[in-house]
């Protein structure tokens, strides 16, 4: 690899402050510690330090995306050819699925890096920061939770409008109290409801005959049971958002993460604690056919496993304490389930109660450690008036 | 016998070149005190260069409070004042002429000594400065007297020295420094020791003060953790703390009447050819400690006190006031293809992406021995992680949010946040494991810096 090493040598110089391209310098910065570990030693403080660094913890999520994003794309195909000829299995006219897939879903996969990326370097660089690794995962959830059919230039106006408003404008990754996918989502969701709501928008290029009903929508119009079948649902051969339907494979992004111990177990277990806790008190005193579907269900439709293992999760935007993880984690959980059940609008209640709860983090987190602040004044207290009675 | 005190959260890092049990001397031409081992002080000079000193004679005195001494640990000519930016001095260099004269300051007993006495001759002999406190790990002050006093008998840093070893026949000195400072503040005394490694009688025999025993993984140790689970320090409140091994040298002092700044360190790290214990004088230059007991044609890091929170220096520096080990690690400043993505067997983490993490899991004698340099594995960025700082923080307290408010140097926040219980050497291994590479040692001493100028107004 001496010779990569020596090319970037070579131009480093015209990056530097003084060289001609000094203002690309946080852009050859990113691409060269992308190839190269940086050269940089310790200078104050500890004198050795973790090997862990910022791009493997991102490249670790992506590759916890990447089953889901590869079944995703497949089940687009399958979903198309689906709906034109019902009497397709699965696995019929494999190659032709995933060709059909890729040509749906690498467009939005695209669109969303170049837009995001463009504007993270931009920032990066008027800041004179290095480009924080943050978007690899951001700029590939948001293809996952959107539907195949959606047009590349809301994408992009929604990407852009989640960057810079949810991010950057915060003072960039790190700082941003929501989650930037979810933004990009509830932007286009309100922005262009025609994009993201109907019984039209889950299958690519559907087949007008067909009814292309997500199990969701079909309860939430008084269905007495979803037309899928729960294995059908747990696989994930059902229309939906493009990486949001096989809870398989996102249940092998979650043994990565939590594997790895990337992302945390607390939160992605209280959220499904959560979901059915609001569930069985359905279940028990529901009245409806929603109300009554065993409380399991509400994992397999829709976006709550995603939600759970890949957006809760976010560390940026979910509550940091401990104690505050598992209210968090809990109550997204809660709030996804009592939307999807009460709410008469959306059929689909995890967005928006993960970017609730996104906003409420702060404050759980506020209680938190306003315990721990409590229990040292106490302590003071109790020995101020030790030292006033010893006098 | 006292009862055990378990420190459940915390890490020890194993690392290669522990010092094994053999004691070398160790003779050096040039001592130096350097006044920035002193937290807060403005020293103030009482000799200049090329005067002559004897071992425990003034060299420079606090601006603030001259009765507060700073005295040579050799007898010699000052050789050179060096100076840094606004002229503060950083260095005073000493060349021993080896004639091992001491200060005089006439005969005593400490049995007959009033209070005060012992007091005016600590403070006389520089060895006061021996003695720090909580809050703000300064040196002790002799007006306001503490609540307690601690004496760290075991040190849990990585390759910390032995205190069995290092202390090994000076019983005598350690009950002569407790009883000195029995008289100096009539308060409980604690001595901390380890539940698994303190064996030596030296210690485990010392009367006049209670024994408190711990048993955990770093940073058990470190003082402030100590103190949270002894007598937890509240606003207003002061606690004094000594080092086993400086307590030897006080109560040398009151047996022998003269000033022997003579200490046993450890010389360790990865770097070192022969990992061994020295028998040297505080303030002994680098060069003189370490020698040719090095690995050849390696670019090295001279460190001298503990890898995680010792000062970098150079090989001509010199070993700081309160040290007791020099580390040697190799420097880091190579480039890495596409490093963030290997396996990792041999890359010391905490976290399990790599391998090494999985094995760090283990309990501690089935753990890997690491040799780590001091490459930072990436670039510097916000924080995004949550949760991995509260795996190695034993204090009762957040370590993200306190490192949070001292960022934003909000005091109320701070002080809430429980800011007079740690010192930043507590938060020594979160910065070791802290993804977004931040210096955290230094935000929270410029943090208690703050506190420390805005109390002291």
């Amino acid at each position: 690899m001496r010779f990569i090493r020596d090319f970037l040598d070579d131009i480093k110089p015209n990056f530097e402050k003084g060289g001609r391209f000094y203002w690309l310098h946080s852009t050859f910065d990113a691409f060269e510690s992308f190839a190269f570990v940086p050269n940089k030693t310790t200078s104050k403080g500890a004198h050795f330090r973790d090997a862990l660094d910022m791009k493997r913890t991102m490249i670790i999520v992506v590759l916890a995306l990447i089953p889901a994003l590869l079944f995703g794309i497949y089940n687009v195909g399958y979903q198309h050819f689906h709906s034109i000829d019902p009497t397709l299995a699965f696995f019929d006219n494999f190659w032709r699925n995933i060709g059909f897939g890729l040509i749906k879903v690498l467009p939005i996969i695209i669109v969303s890096y170049v837009v995001g990326l463009a504007i993270e370097f931009a920032f990066a660089q008027y800041r004179g920061h290095e480009v924080n690794e943050g978007f690899l995962v951001t700029g590939l959830l948001i293809p996952m939770i959107l539907p195949a059919d959606v047009p590349l230039w809301q994408v992009a106006l929604a990407t852009a409008f989640a960057v810079i408003i949810g991010k950057e404008v915060f003072g960039g990754t790190g700082m941003n109290f929501l989650n930037p996918a979810l933004l990009t989502r509830a932007f286009l969701f309100f922005a262009f409801p025609a994009s993201l709501s109907g019984d039209n928008v889950w299958i690519a290029q559907k087949a007008d005959a067909f009814s292309g009903a997500t199990p969701l929508a079909e309860m939430m119009t008084g269905a007495v049971e979803p037309s899928q079948s729960f294995l059908s649902m747990f696989l994930g051969t059902i229309p939906g958002s493009i990486g949001e339907t096989s809870i398989i494979a996102i249940l092998l992004g979650a043994i990565l993460l939590l594997f790895t111990g990337i992302a945390s177990w607390r939160i992605m277990l209280s959220v499904f604690l959560g979901g059915a806790f609001m569930g069985i008190i359905f279940n028990i005193f529901g009245s409806n056919s929603y109300s009554q579907l065993p409380f399991y269900y509400h994992f397999v439709m829709g976006g709550f496993a995603f939600g759970a293992v890949f957006m809760a999760t976010d560390p940026v935007t979910a509550a940091q304490t401990t104690k505050g993880k598992w209210i968090y984690g809990f109550l997204i959980g809660v709030m996804a389930v009592l939307i999807r059940l009460v709410n008469p609008a959306y059929p689909e209640g995890m967005m928006l109660s993960i970017l609730l709860m996104n906003v409420f983090a702060p404050l759980i987190d506020y209680y938190v450690v306003n315990a721990n602040i409590k229990r040292r004044m106490k302590r003071w207290k109790i020995k101020a008036v030790d030292n006033s009675i010893q006098k | 016998m006292s009862d055990v005190i378990t420190i459940k959260k915390g890490f020890d890092i194993k690392l290669s070149g522990k010092a094994e049990d053999k004691l070398l001397s160790c003779s050096g031409k040039n001592y130096a005190i350097k006044p920035s081992d002193f937290v807060g002080l403005n020293p103030k000079l009482l000799i200049q260069e090329g005067d002559r000193v004897k071992a425990g004679g003034k060299v420079f005195c606090s601006k603030k409070d001259e009765n507060l001494i700073f005295s040579s640990p050799v007898s010699g000519v000052v050789k050179s004042i060096n100076r840094g930016e606004k002229r503060f001095i950083e260095s005073i260099v000493i060349e021993d002429d080896l004639t091992n004269e001491y200060e005089d300051f006439g005969k005593f007993s400490l049995e007959n000594m009033q209070n005060e006495e012992v007091e005016n001759k600590l403070l006389q002999s520089g060895l006061w400065t021996l003695i720090r406190q909580r809050p703000f790990s300064t040196i002790a002050n002799y007006e306001k007297k503490p609540k307690c006093i601690i004496i760290s008998g075991f040190a849990s840093y990585p390759l910390a020295p032995d205190y069995n070893f290092t202390l090994k026949g000076r019983g005598e000195q350690l009950q002569k420094g407790v009883d000195a400072l029995k008289k100096v503040a009539d308060v409980p005394i604690y001595l901390c020791t380890d539940y698994e490694k303190t064996y030596c009688d030296e210690l485990l025999l010392l009367k006049n003060v209670e024994i408190k025993r711990f048993k955990g993984e770093h940073p058990y140790g470190n003082v402030s953790v100590l103190i949270s689970r002894i007598d937890p320090i509240n606003k207003g409140d002061i606690v004094w703390y000594v080092d086993a091994e400086d307590l030897a040298i006080i109560g040398d002092f009151f047996i022998t009447n003269r000033v022997d700044k003579q200490k046993v360190i450890a010389l360790c790290g990865a770097m070192v050819e022969k990992p061994c214990y020295l028998k040297v004088k505080v303030g002994a230059q680098i060069a003189d400690i370490v020698g040719d007991n090095i690995k050849k044609d390696k670019k090295i890091r001279y460190i001298s006190g503990n890898i995680l929170s010792g000062e970098k220096v150079d090989r001509d520096g010199f070993l700081g006031t309160y040290d007791n080990l020099v580390t040697l690690i190799e420097e880091g400043d190579y480039y890495e293809f596409l490093g963030w993505a290997l396996p990792g067997n041999n890359k010391f983490s905490l976290h399990r992406t790599f391998i090494s993490g999985f094995f760090n899991l283990l309990p501690k004698k089935y753990r890997k021995t690491y040799s780590v340099d001091t490459n930072l594995h990436g670039g510097k960025r916000a924080f995004v992680l949550t949760g991995d700082f509260e795996r190695v923080m034993p204090l009762d307290i957040y370590p993200l949010e306190l490192i949070k408010a001292c960022i934003i140097g909000d005091i109320d926040k701070m002080e809430e946040l429980g800011i007079y219980e740690v010192d930043s050497e507590d938060f020594a291994l979160c910065e070791v494991i802290d993804v977004s590479k931040t210096n955290i040692q230094q935000i929270v001493k410029d943090a208690l810096e703050q506190i420390r100028k805005e109390v002291e107004q």
